[in-house]
């Protein structure tokens, strides 16, 4: 190796250090203040505690909040999902007429502002006379997340040779027991990403929940509204710091069940045959 | 035909503006091992995946024992298939995608798993029951692909290239087992190949398509030795196909060509009349080269040779004729010619086919 060569894989080792450090090094500030017997968010730290994360676990507006958008991102996901089967499997197995400008509408709101949206939506239920909540929320969120779960999908249907599905109904099964026998356990991996994805964009999306929410706000707007506070601010602190453990978890689950489901895929059919 | 067991009338087929078959009729007999052979895009594949019932017909029907089956799902039919690509269910070991088509049948798990393992030694696979899908090379995947339709007991199986993706050995030996297995199952074959050799070797009859159509419908020796037109002629084998013209008709026809001035050929099916522009066709083994001048013999140049083992192929320039070259094939010609050398070219007028243009 020459000296130039050395000197740019030094500069770029060190840029790839900066970046990493950028990334993640403020969102270890979180868990590390939540300990921190003060208020106030500056170093040194005045000692260790636990209060911060008592005075959250006692909090009952925190639960609701959090209760709430459990039911909103379950909700999101599950109908984002079944409609991205549905989508995903019409688009990569037939030709449709229109099929291009259709697809192309359904992935329109991945590059609308969403704020743009959020007030679309806002008029619209008002205009029609409903109530806004976390069914108006959740109504929002699937209109986000069904693009996302499309294309997630869509790779998933187009990786899966579609000679296999022919084979099934010329073995004898009609389109019902090929879906569940051939199509569900092929596409599975992607169905659970999917799940996961649009659970966690549901979970953390605020211009929606805030727009079309009513008094009764889901996790990211009750945490906004706390930090207006700064008595409650390490309390937020807190509960960030354990979403931020809560989703390491979930990622680590999900890596966990890609890895098994590539490796023994065939328990499936043991199952449903 | 009065033995038809499967009877396909004026079956037609277009995608868009495409037609893919064009108001084909065949019919198979029970237990055959037909082979519809054409270049790719010819059109068989269509109509086998009409037969299979993945694709329905825009005109025309098919039936089955007598059973019309146009309109049946294919998930109903009496026909399974083996795909190209196998279509193996990855997400199944080989015992489940054997099992995959009996869950209909109610079987105890004991009688399943005897089924199972009676296909599987009829394609040679016992003891692979529990091996993943990708474990397998395409030689064994093949054989489950075979194991997994024949299990069904189907009337007709239908088969897609499914020697296309093996190498050259292998190939050679799955043809025989193949046509070992369709003896022993009594089961009709219906074998879709662009290999032409592979054709031959394995078919009672062959059916040789090209554009939609079937040129010609007849056991493999009369495909090979008889040829209907010159574009069967140019397709199935290595052929020489020689313009000419007719100039006279009497016990045998005689026809002037460019190569080898006037040939009297036996062969007159075709019903030509003088002065009719025709083709002549001989095989490459039908021609033999010479040393010496002999009765009857033309003076040649030689323009290639290629050794093939069981074989030597000479490519040969009559004199006088320009750039036109003939293909001979001899085994016993031990005068061991490069191109430029002289010889002579001898041939029997009764190994010429002549053919309508």
């Amino acid at each position: 190796m020459n000296r130039n060569m050395k000197l740019a894989a030094r500069i770029l080792g060190t840029y790839a250090v900066i970046y990493v450090a950028y990334l993640y090094l403020p969102v270890l500030f979180l868990p590390l203040f939540s300990f921190n017997d003060s208020i106030y968010i500056s170093f040194p730290l005045r000692g260790w505690t636990l209060k911060w994360y008592q005075i959250m676990l006692a909090n009952e507006a925190l639960h609701r909040a959090l209760m709430n958008s459990l039911k909103v991102g379950i909700t999101t996901a599950l109908i984002s999902t079944v409609l991205g089967i549905l989508g995903a499997r019409a688009v990569t197995r037939y030709r449709l007429p229109g099929q291009k400008p259709v697809v192309g509408v359904i992935m329109l709101p991945l590059v609308v502002p969403e704020i743009i949206l959020a007030m679309a939506l806002l008029i619209l239920i008002l205009r029609l006379g409903g109530s806004l909540g976390l069914v108006s929320i959740a109504a929002g969120h699937i209109l986000v997340c069904v693009p996302f779960a499309m294309v997630v999908l869509m790779s998933r249907f187009e990786g899966f040779d579609r000679s296999l599905e022919e084979a099934s109904h010329d073995l004898g099964e009609n389109a019902w027991w090929t879906f569940w026998r051939v199509t569900f356990p092929n596409v599975l991996p992607g169905i659970v990403a999917s799940l996961l994805l649009t659970f966690t964009i549901s979970f953390d999306e605020f211009i929606m929940a805030f727009f079309l929410g009513s008094t009764n706000p889901t996790l990211p707007v009750f945490m906004w509204n706390q930090l207006r506070f700064p008595k409650l601010l390490p309390g937020v602190l807190a509960l960030g710091a354990c979403i931020l453990i809560a989703s390491v978890f979930i990622v680590l689950l999900a890596e966990w069940f890609r890895r098994r489901n590539n490796s023994d895929a065939q328990t499936g059919d043991m199952i449903i045959g | 035909m009065a033995d038809a067991f499967i009877e396909i009338a004026s079956i037609s087929k277009s995608f868009g503006n495409v037609t893919a078959v064009d108001n084909i009729s065949l019919s198979i007999r029970k237990g055959e091992f037909f082979s519809l052979l054409g270049p790719s895009g010819c059109g068989k594949t269509t109509l086998l995946r009409i037969l299979g019932g993945f694709e329905s017909p825009s005109v025309g029907k098919i039936m089955i024992e007598g059973q019309d089956i146009t309109h049946m799902p294919a998930h109903l039919r009496p026909t399974n298939m083996v795909f190209q690509n196998y279509a193996i269910f990855p997400h199944l070991n080989v015992e489940q995608n054997v099992a995959y088509g009996l869950r209909k049948q109610k079987l105890s798990r004991e009688e399943q798993s005897e089924k199972v393992s009676a296909a599987l030694a009829m394609v040679q696979l016992e003891g692979f029951d529990k091996r993943g899908a990708d474990e397998m090379s395409g030689g064994q995947k093949q054989r489950v692909a075979l194991a997994r339709a024949l299990i069904k007991r189907p009337k007709v199986l239908l088969l897609d290239e499914p020697l296309g993706a093996l190498d050259k050995k292998l190939r050679e030996e799955m043809q025989i087992e193949l046509r070992m297995l369709q003896q022993q199952v009594g089961i009709t074959f219906v074998f879709v190949t662009h290999d032409q050799e592979e054709a031959l070797t394995l078919s009672d009859r062959v059916a040789v398509m090209n554009e939609g159509r079937i040129l010609q419908q007849a056991p493999p020796r009369d495909i090979y030795e008889r040829p209907s037109s010159r574009e069967v002629a140019d397709f199935i084998g290595k052929m020489n196909l020689l313009r000419g013209i007719v100039e006279s008709i009497g016990e045998q026809v005689v026809v002037s060509s460019a190569e080898l001035g006037s040939v009297s050929v036996n062969d007159n099916s075709q019903a030509v009349h003088p002065g009719d522009r025709v083709t002549l066709a001989v095989r490459p083994e039908n021609l033999s080269l010479s040393d010496t001048p002999s009765t009857g013999g033309l003076p040649v140049t030689i323009a290639a040779s290629a050794f093939w083992g069981h074989t030597t192929y000479y490519r040969i320039n009559p004199e006088g004729v320009g750039t036109n070259t003939l293909d001979i094939s001899q085994q016993d010609y031990r005068g061991s010619k490069n191109s430029g050398d002289q010889a002579w070219l001898c041939f029997n007028s009764s190994d010429f086919l002549l053919l309508k243009d």
